[in-house]
């Protein structure tokens, strides 16, 4: 198969990308793990950042520049930023059906950490209606879509992309798709965060781990942002709204501890602290009385019930920070090409394009998935390569690995390492970290890739095999999680997302980004300094 | 316990019915995933958001389409695959078809007039645009045991959602599109309504399609042969 561009990934960064290198008029083909609308795209509620004037783009970039405690770039910032009108105006022309004000202008919010109301919004579901807007007007655009394929490897000659191998979970097939040029919108990594972590079951940054199999880089994965209010059983959000309309968090001795209103670091650090204490913590909304929760929390309210078995009206709600979105990712340049990968671009979450640096502003991943998401569709589309050649070699690698997977001998469980890793990484590499805590967990990796072989799937059968693409997915995550963590231990101070009580301020010597590659199989990694 | 209906096309038979313990204070899903990790990993199934925005994780409980993330369990529930949706394996089901009805309905802005909406219009779509396409009505809808080409519930409710836009200029594209095998061949049996987790109401989208398409000079084949003869450029 052969294509223009070949996009990894449909969620907003994925489909934008589609749409504008459609429009450039190449040939496109989105590949995405599941189906394009199950992208975790659709989860997000809050709302997209924009800005309509020069006054209004100079503070969003200033927001956004402090929230990056100086590790965001101010040229990539400022082409986000000014973007931004540009990208609302295109969704909103495309279809987006954006709440409107008494004016019946765009109606704006406020969301934390902003000086000036910019956020947009679809009700409660922004994310949800862009993302199907999009997908329909990748329908009206004949975006082709392979459905139900799972990245395995990129495929690389002379520095040079040609395309990507992929199973294809229906049938078990190992096909390449070769292309001009690749854009990578495979989503973050959160889920690394396995049972700790607001994300869907799929964002285990398998774009990340690809990248730096086949030789590219990735830059600061030790920067996680943690939700303060997630349900304590299930992990699933309770938006900032329920503070913000006026909730108290309280101990397990009915204490309240925090300004539930600082900056989500603060209170999650706060909450965190309380929790290591033997304390339960909760969200205390039973003062707002049940008419007035019906009607500003309606879907709080239900997946409480649903998840939680709880009534807010009358009950406390058990809740937990929980890793929510993931700053780091794949090292881009300024045109969003993937460092020592030519013709490879990525945007989204699992790029680290330095717009959010160590702490990300709400609302701005949204911007950037739809502004640089057309940017990447636009530059991946005008990629020429030097040639046209189709390397068989990595699908024939690919086949051969996945057919070596069926015979692995399965005497370890890997959904028991899985959770275990997901637990000790939220414990010692989660809100508040300490060097003991990360090299325990990097130690406790380490031994698991070198058991990766004795684990293996359980379940023989070629085709619609999700114990398989879980297994692939577990080898992803043991990838990323090594970087992350190498990068949080050597970051000796605390910044942003980033805390270690061991050094527990910003430290000049680090307005630096981490940096991740393999050499030889033997992940490298040093600090280069923020321009 | 509660029942899965499994299915897997090599094994013979190919579809067994097998019983599974409950874990006090599990959705479907959570269980379905425990279940995976723990018992059986072949055990398949999709799922994806785990709060009920990505539309991948209905099935059949006890007959009715229904999110399994957004359903706790109760002993003695029968758990199948999707009805009217080739089955891959267990409860993974094909939705290539279901989903190509966008296709032929053609449900998206084909020319637009770049004049904002006002709150009025906006109204009018909200509820439409909330469809997370989980494909629980076309699942619950009786018309696809007797005409497998029918369009369906959520594409006819997006395509009023399309030909309701006032930044639509050409809905007449759409409601071409929906003649047939679209609007008149539902029996506004009120299924889908009853099953959509989001509170869309396909068959009132159904009905206000039909005048609409009435309106701009399409014949209702209900009334056979019967023409009204509206002007196909008025009425919107
Ligand atoms: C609960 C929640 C609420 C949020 N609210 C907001 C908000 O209000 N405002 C805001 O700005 N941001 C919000 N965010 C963050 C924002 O939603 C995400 O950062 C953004 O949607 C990411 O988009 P993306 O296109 O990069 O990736 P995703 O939408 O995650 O899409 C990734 C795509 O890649 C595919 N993929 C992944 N791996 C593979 C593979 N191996 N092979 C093939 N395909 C693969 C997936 O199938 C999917 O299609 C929220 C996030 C969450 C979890
Ligand atoms: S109302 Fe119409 S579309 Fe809905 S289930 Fe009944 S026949 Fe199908
Ligand atoms: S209309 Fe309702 S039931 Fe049908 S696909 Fe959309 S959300 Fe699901």
């Amino acid at each position: 198969m052969t294509t223009d561009v070949l996009i990894i990934g449909s969620g907003g960064a994925g489909l934008s990308a589609a749409l504008s290198a459609k429009e450039q008029g190449a040939d496109v083909i989105v590949a995405c793990k599941s189906l394009p609308n199950n992208a975790q795209t659709c989860m997000a509620q809050g709302g997209i950042n924009a800005s309509f004037d020069i006054n209004e783009i100079d503070t969003h970039i200033s927001d956004t520049l402090r929230s990056s405690h100086g590790l965001g770039s101010e040229q990539m910032t400022r082409t986000m930023c000014e973007n931004s009108a540009i990208a609302i105006e295109w969704l909103a022309s495309i279809g987006v059906p954006f709440s409107l004000d008494e004016k019946d202008n765009l109606a704006k919010r406020f969301m934390g950490g902003a000086s000036q109301k910019r956020t947009y919004y679809a009700q409660d579901y922004t994310g949800l209606k862009i993302l199907h807007t999009l997908y329909d007007n990748c329908l009206k655009n004949g975006v082709i879509f392979k459905n139900e394929r799972l990245l395995l490897n990129l495929i690389v000659q002379d520095k040079t992309v040609q395309g990507a191998t992929f199973l294809d979970i229906t049938t078990g097939e190992i096909e390449a798709i070769y292309a001009k040029s690749v854009v990578i919108a495979t989503g973050g990594y959160s889920t690394v965060y396995h049972g700790f972590t607001t994300n869907g079951i799929g964002s285990t940054g398998d774009g990340i781990a690809s990248i730096i199999r086949a030789g590219g880089v990735a830059s600061d994965l030790e920067f996680v942002q943690f939700h303060p209010t997630a349900l304590k059983k299930s992990s699933i959000l309770v938006s900032e709204a329920a503070r913000g309309e006026g909730g108290y968090l309280v101990n397990s001795e009915g204490e309240r501890f925090v300004n539930e209103l600082a900056p989500r670091d603060e209170v999650a650090r706060a909450i965190t602290r309380e929790i290591n204490n033997g304390k339960g913590v909760f969200l205390d909304l039973r003062h707002l009385r049940r008419e007035k929760l019906t009607e500003l929390l309606p879907q709080e309210m239900k997946l409480c019930r649903l998840h939680e078995g709880i009534d807010m009206a009358t009950e406390l709600i058990p809740i937990k920070p929980a890793a929510h979105y993931t700053m780091g990712g794949i090292e881009v340049n300024d045109s969003l090409e993937t460092r020592d990968i030519k013709g490879c671009f990525a945007v989204g979450e699992c790029s680290n394009a330095h717009v959010h640096g160590a702490n990300r502003l709400g609302g701005n991943s949204l911007l950037e998935i739809i502004a640089l998401g057309r940017m990447a569709g636009i530059n991946a589309s005008k990629f020429e390569p030097k040639t046209t050649a189709k390397n068989q070699e990595q699908l024939l690698k690919d086949k051969h690995f996945i057919s070596g997977v069926y015979n692995f001998t399965n005497q370890i469980n890997f959904y028991e390492k899985r959770e275990f890793l997901g637990k000790i990484l939220y414990h010692n590499a989660g809100v508040i970290r300490n060097e003991i805590g990360l090299k325990g967990v990097l130690a406790a990796v380490r031994q698991m890739q070198k058991e990766f072989t004795f684990m293996g799937i359980s379940d023989k059968s070629k085709d619609n095999n999700t114990n398989l693409v879980e297994f692939i997915e577990f080898g992803n995550t043991l990838e990323v999680v090594e970087m992350l963590l190498v990068g949080a231990l050597h970051r000796t101070e605390s910044r942003g997302a980033h805390y270690r009580e061991d050094f527990n301020s910003e430290n000049e010597t680090f307005r630096s980004h981490s940096m991740f590659w393999k050499e030889d199989g033997v992940l490298c990694a040093s600090f280069e300094e923020a321009k | 316990m509660i029942k899965i209906k499994r299915f897997d096309r090599k094994k013979e038979p190919n579809s067994v019915t097998m019983e599974y313990p409950i874990t006090e204070g599990l959705n479907l899903l959570a269980l379905f995933y425990k279940l995976k990790s723990t018992l059986d990993p072949s055990l398949s199934f999709t799922g994806v958001c785990r709060s009920g925005v990505c539309g991948s994780c209905s099935v059949m409980v006890n007959g009715k389409p229904t999110l399994a993330c957004s359903y706790t369990p109760k002993s003695g529930d029968l758990i199948e695959p999707l009805d009217y949706h080739p089955v891959k394996r267990d409860l993974i089901v094909d939705k290539t078809k279901a989903l190509h009805t966008l296709n032929q309905a053609q449900t998206w802005i084909h020319k637009t007039n770049n004049i904002p909406r006002d709150t009025q219009n906006l109204h009018r779509i909200e509820r439409q645009s909330n469809c997370i396409l989980c494909s629980s009505c076309f699942a619950s809808c009786p018309v696809m045991a007797v005409n497998s080409d029918f369009l369906g519930p959520f594409a006819l409710t997006r395509a009023l959602r399309y030909t309701t836009d006032s930044l639509e200029l050409q809905p007449l594209d759409t409601l071409t599109a929906i003649q047939q095998n679209g609007v008149w061949d539902c029996t506004l049996c009120g299924e889908c309504t009853a099953v959509c987790p989001q509170g869309i109401d396909p068959k009132m989208d159904i009905m206000n399609m039909r005048s609409k398409s009435v309106q701009n000079g399409f014949d209702d084949p209900t009334l056979a042969n019967m023409s009204f003869g509206f002007d196909f450029t008025q009425g919107f």
